[in-house]
């Protein structure tokens, strides 16, 4: 088995796709630069993340896949699952390889695989778009702290900045240390360091804007006043709104 | 003051929570102007303890009322405290916590205080500041109020993105008999004038792209359900009618949940009828997105639905001589119509087969509930299905799925 290592970066990715082309690297297996352990048997080829060769996978790619199927390869790289390179790089073999369109073929395990993980990612982007709940800061920032299951930052971007254009706001994924910012103009990625007792109410009276505390009150009293007991289920919420998402929801936190 | 409107909104959401109609999609308001938010999709911010989806700020502006409906909780002999909001307040409100990213947008509805015209035109004014002072572009659902005008409906569409009369009751009797003072001609008269109204601005529309939009969202409507003693057929028959005549967006049923000791309604402490509801809104999805007639899935001879299986597994027993289907060769329609297939999964079978046959290995990767699906699937050499009457199948699913089949009970399900 011949070792390929690349930055963790989508780019790096592609760069390593293009590399094991060009270098013609057989019975490859990708691994992230910072998951390589020691004890590897056979080659190990080191990829240089390469602007130009990673448009010319992506081309090659946006030539034969849709739309939907490009956006699904980017959401299951953003699964962070342990070895999804390599799923992902048998997906483009096989793509490349077949001279008819595959990517509805999903009596292949890797097309199935794709297909079925993006969608868990789209999932966790949806909820995302869903759970983020905003504070205003004094200085008129509306903030959120989030640790969504995959990286769907760079996924929610477009929906914030559309619906929230005129404020500025930050969505800080405090598992993955970075976050989005937009200043009323655009938005950009920051990495930061944002401890995580921001969260705590003590050490946030001295920042949020002062009518932020009753807009808490309202939206819990709100979220407790439209349940209507009778009819109770809770296993049903649970299943909508899982336990590890509450410490960050105003209206669970109550 | 804060306390005040924390004591409002506490008895204007309550009073406005019977109301189950949650869905703020089917709108494209785009924020074009750089100001606040949108209207797409449709997101449910958070989810009740009853499992409902929270996605819209649904209030009252007020819960005093003229009228006296026995199944309302804010009717005019009920003893309870009342408020009412500011247009202001609601605004506020509105906006403070779309900002904060805990709605879609705004669901206001009313109970009619002085009279009908005099209350939309408070509803319309929120609506219109929202738009016109805040620039937000986020989802309006407003509630028409029965016996406004016209003029005030028009207007009404022009800033909302969903209008919705309730029907309330599923027959003409039961109004009379529950909400003396409304005529169920008082609601089908304006749902007729919205729709013509949302046809006009159609065409309007597709010749002059400017042109205002008119209530991009349609209108939708509510009917109680376990109140009075109809049949899951009239019911059915009845909404089927607003999806074909009125081209209503949505139907909501909404299980009468017993707040009343009046004896013509079901005592307080009587369950509210969750499973029944959730068998309609099932029934209710395979009308509008499996092609399935209403006949097809109650008639003269079933007017119930099962309360144990589902309507599309309770259709399939009913026509066992269509099964087993062969998911390799029958339409995508008919594989839509196998018990456990839902959409999804007749899609993925669909493209699949392109490559080659589909066999029962990959159903089971793909996720279908093949535990019901091999009764009627031919591809399925591990089971013989020969020779099993209905009642065995319905069995042997029923002994199966105990747990795992439950029905969900929410209005949002999607479960087959
Ligand atoms: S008119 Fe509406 S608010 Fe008034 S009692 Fe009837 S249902 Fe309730």
């Amino acid at each position: 088995m011949n070792t390929v290592v690349y930055d963790g970066s989508y780019e790096g990715l592609l760069s390593a796709v293009f590399e094991i082309y060009e270098y013609k690297i057989n019975d490859a297996c990708i691994v992230k630069k910072d998951e390589v352990n020691g004890s590897l048997f056979g080659a190990v080829h080191t990829v240089e993340t390469n602007e130009e060769k990673s448009k010319r996978v992506y081309k090659k790619l946006k030539d034969k896949l849709t739309p939907n199927a490009l956006s699904q390869l980017f959401k299951t790289f953003l699964s962070e699952e342990k070895n999804i390179e390599n799923v992902l790089y048998r997906y483009i073999a096989y793509t490349l390889s077949s001279r008819v369109s595959v990517e509805n073929n999903f009596s292949h395990p890797d097309v199935l695989m794709l297909q079925q993980t993006s969608r868990k990612v789209h999932r966790e982007k949806h909820r995302m778009e869903a759970f983020v709940r905003f504070q205003l800061s004094k200085d008129g920032l509306y903030y959120s702290l989030i640790q969504p299951d995959f990286n769907v930052l760079p996924l929610i971007s477009n929906h914030f900045e559309k619906r929230y254009a005129d404020q500025r706001w930050l969505i800080y994924d405090s598992r993955r240390k970075y976050g989005l910012y937009y200043d009323l103009h655009k938005v950009e990625e920051i990495s930061m360091q944002f401890s995580e007792n921001m969260n705590d109410k003590n050490a946030l009276k001295a920042i949020i804007d002062e009518k932020e505390e009753l807009y808490q009150r309202l939206w819990q009293q709100y979220f407790s006043s439209v349940n209507i007991a009778a009819r109770k289920n809770m296993k049903l919420h649970i299943q909508h709104m899982p336990k590890r998402y509450w410490r960050w929801l105003t209206e669970k936190k109550g | 003051m804060s306390d005040r409107i924390q004591e409002k909104l506490s008895i204007l959401a309550d009073a406005a929570k019977y109301d189950v109609s949650c869905s703020s999609s089917g709108s494209d308001r785009k924020n074009t102007n750089k100001g606040l938010g949108n209207a797409s999709n449709g997101i449910c911010h958070a989810y009740t303890e009853d499992g409902r989806c929270v996605s819209l700020l649904k209030i009252l502006l007020t819960n005093h009322c003229i009228f006296d409906c026995a199944y309302c909780v804010s009717r005019k002999s009920n003893d309870i405290k009342r408020a009412a909001f500011t247009v202001q307040e609601v605004v506020d409100l509105t906006i403070n916590f779309y900002r904060r990213n805990y709605i879609e947008g705004l669901f206001l509805s009313s109970g009619i205080f002085s009279n009908a015209d005099y209350t939309m035109e408070r509803l319309i004014r929120v609506a219109k500041t929202l738009r016109t002072e805040h620039k937000f572009n986020g989802y309006i659902h407003l509630k028409t109020i029965p016996g406004a005008s016209e003029e005030l409906m028009k207007e009404a569409g022009l800033w909302a993105d969903r209008l919705s009369i309730n029907v309330e009751m599923p027959t003409k009797k039961s109004l009379a008999l529950l909400a003396p003072d409304k005529k169920q001609e008082d609601m089908i008269k304006p749902m007729q004038f919205l729709k013509e109204a949302i046809i006009a601005n159609k065409e309007e529309k597709r010749l002059f792209k400017k042109a205002p939009k008119f209530a991009p969202a349609g209108q939708s409507t509510q009917m109680v359900i376990g109140a009075t003693p109809e049949t899951d057929l009239e019911i059915l028959y009845l909404a089927n009618g607003f999806y074909k005549k009125m081209n209503m967006r949505r139907v909501y049923y909404s299980g009468y949940v017993p707040i009343s000791n009046d004896n013509r309604l079901p005592a307080i402490g009587t369950p509210v009828p969750m499973i029944r509801e959730n068998r309609l809104y099932q029934a209710d999805w395979l009308l509008r997105f499996y092609g399935f007639n209403v006949n097809e899935i109650v008639d003269k001879k079933n007017p119930l639905l099962d309360m144990d299986i589902d309507p599309k597994l309770g259709w399939a027993l009913r026509n066992l001589n269509m099964f087993p289907v062969d998911i390799n060769k029958a339409d995508y329609q008919l594989i839509m119509r196998i018990p456990g297939i839902g959409i999804q999964s007749a899609k993925k079978i669909c493209d699949a087969r392109k490559f080659g046959a589909v066999t029962w290995e990959h159903l089971k990767k793909f996720g279908i509930a093949v535990n019901r699906a091999r009764y009627f699937i031919n591809s399925n050499k591990e089971f013989e299905t020969k020779d099993l009457q209905p009642m065995q199948i319905k069995q042997f699913i029923l002994q199966e799925s105990q747990s795992k089949y439950r029905p969900n009970f929410s209005p949002q399900t999607k479960l087959f």
